[in-house]
């Protein structure tokens, strides 16, 4: 595609150059909110627009990009950015986790285990992970400004109080190098350990808030709980129905109204490649693709 | 604590006030002593409030100075130290209770965790003991252990006055700020609280200064009190003394305006 009414990745220089200093401070200061002033895209918020900004400046023309929803490459949301990104800046896409080098996602993180040569920038909804505990945003800078964390115990207290156990099953509260308060985007807590001591650079990008802030390569990343009441990663009881995994996030499909349901990887790659490498895709029995 | 310090737990200067021209307070100064419980008492406008802001460090004063003699027994000026000194000091050494209970609770989360707030932000980690301590804070101040996963929204304001004396007192304080503590609630739970409030205070040995408009409220709580008028302090000296035989002709017109019982 010819296409020279765009500049290369949409933006033009200027806003690529004004989000790259915000990246580097946010790298400069892991897990800090990094204010950066969001350019409109042609896209609605919630979409994806903080995710798709970053991905615009920190992407190369040799770059090769991947794009999750709920870790498939096949829903609207990851679909309509890959062409979005393959139109605008003629980038070559994939669906393969290890062959990408900027993989954008959505509420989750791969389970093929990401490499030094990788970024994953992700999709933040609400950046700040105090906002429901403390609405004032004066009020809330000003405790991560002096680590003053008490409150987000008080949240996890709550759960405890009401369910037995901490009921917080996504978005769950880190601490990144032992200092900020983060709130890793809307992802299961069953990938909070895959953000600590990551080999791949992580930046999040929230367009609606104008927050960009990142992990850094082998950042250590704790997930806050208690010392009677310690974090627990959640997975369902269960096998993935397709390629027989017992270590992926399962995601659970309601296949009628009769109340049958599956459980299948939620990341779709993953899933993919295991059932190739299982007796020449003998198992592709289903009728079912992945996903709603 | 070993013994009873002789230095004055708070020291106040000449402490000033000014909203751009209009006047705040004006050359306040007094010692509060460990375990001293002081009322402020004046109508309304004559700044009382005010006072109570900026001794506790949410209000910085146009003059004068504020001491505070630390727990490690040294004395430190509270406009002088670092903001988060002086937030770590409101949260933890100090206390502040609030007129309307739903300014100084967060409404939208249980009893329990309210008072376990102030626990957690100094660093308690251990879920069965904080709420423990949350169940002894409660029955301390007469609530219902039954009622600690309720939120405030579901108190009576009586009980909300109470269980934020609770949140506040957890952290066994050394100087609370009372403003207008029993406003708003009717005579037979304003008894209560009272009640309740002088036996916290004596047992605990806490420092209290107490603002309010209600002279019987001074009366039963304080032992010392402070009169003021048009943003200055009038008249001062022990409760029972001031009232029982004002000099200022203002105290005179405040205590024969009580009506009697």
């Amino acid at each position: 595609m010819t296409a020279p009414v765009y500049n290369f990745a949409y933006l033009d220089e200027q806003t690529k150059r004004m989000i790259r200093r915000a990246i580097l401070k946010a790298i400069a200061i892991p897990g800090y909110q990094v204010p950066f002033a969001s350019r409109e895209m042609p896209m609605p918020y919630g979409w994806g627009t903080g995710g798709v900004q970053v991905t615009a400046s920190i992407l190369g023309p040799d770059d090769v990009l991947k794009v999750i929803d709920q870790g498939s490459d096949d829903t609207t949301n990851a679909v309509s950015i890959r062409k979005f990104f393959s139109k605008t800046a003629s980038v070559r896409t994939t669906t393969a986790t290890n062959e990408a080098t900027v993989i954008q996602t959505r509420h989750r993180i791969p389970e093929t285990p990401l490499t030094e040569h990788q970024v994953l920038v992700y999709q933040v909804p609400i950046p700040e992970p105090l906002r429901f505990l403390e609405p004032r945003e004066t009020e809330t800078r000003r405790m991560h400004a002096l680590s003053e964390y008490g409150l987000m115990h008080v949240k996890l207290y709550e759960d405890i109080a009401r369910h037995g156990h901490i009921a917080t099953t996504y978005a769950y509260p880190v601490k990144v190098a032992e200092r900020y308060v983060m709130d890793p985007s809307p992802i299961p807590k069953f990938d909070n350990p895959k953000l600590s001591d990551c080999p791949a650079l992580q930046l999040f990008g929230a367009g609606r808030e104008k927050r960009i802030y990142a992990i850094p390569p082998y950042t250590k990343v704790v997930s806050l709980d208690f010392e009677d009441h310690p974090f627990e990663p959640y997975r369902h009881d269960a096998q993935c129905e397709l390629c027989g995994a017992t270590d992926s996030y399962l995601d659970e499909v309601i296949t009628d109204d009769a109340g049958n349901r599956m459980f299948v990887c939620s990341d779709t790659d993953y899933c993919d490649k295991r059932r190739a490498a299982m007796d020449g895709g003998q198992q592709a029995t289903a009728t079912m693709g992945h996903g709603p | 604590m070993t013994g009873i310090d002789e230095n004055p737990l708070l020291t106040v200067e000449e402490l000033t006030k000014w909203y751009g021209r209009r006047l705040g307070c004006r050359d306040v100064s007094f010692d509060l002593y460990e375990g001293e419980v002081m009322a402020v008492v004046g109508e309304s406008g004559s700044g009382k409030s005010t006072l109570l802001q900026l001794l506790s460090g949410q209000m910085e004063p146009s003059g004068g100075r504020i001491f505070y003699r630390l727990r490690d027994g040294s004395t430190a000026d509270v406009w002088q130290m670092s903001e988060p000194m002086r937030r770590f000091l409101f949260r933890t050494d100090w206390g502040y209770v609030h007129q309307d209970a739903q300014l100084g609770l967060r409404m939208g989360i249980s009893a329990g965790g309210n008072v376990g707030e102030r626990l957690m932000a100094v660093g308690w980690r251990n879920y069965a003991a904080i709420r423990e301590s949350a169940l002894d804070w409660l029955n301390r101040v007469e609530i219902d252990e039954a009622r600690i996963d309720d939120t405030p929204r579901s108190y009576s304001g009586g009980m909300r006055q109470r269980l934020q004396i609770a949140r506040n007192l957890v952290t066994a304080p050394r100087l609370i700020f009372m403003d207008e503590p029993t406003g708003g609630l009717d005579v037979s739970v304003q008894a209560r609280l009272l009640d309740l409030l002088r036996r916290l205070v004596a047992d605990l040995n806490i420092a209290a200064i107490v603002v309010t408009h209600d002279l019987a409220v001074a009366r039963l709580l304080s032992n010392r009190i402070m009169v003021m008028k048009a943003g200055e302090v009038i008249e001062t000296g022990l409760t029972d003394q001031v009232l029982d035989d004002p000099c200022e002709p203002y105290t005179q017109l405040l205590v024969s305006s009580i009506l009697p019982a």
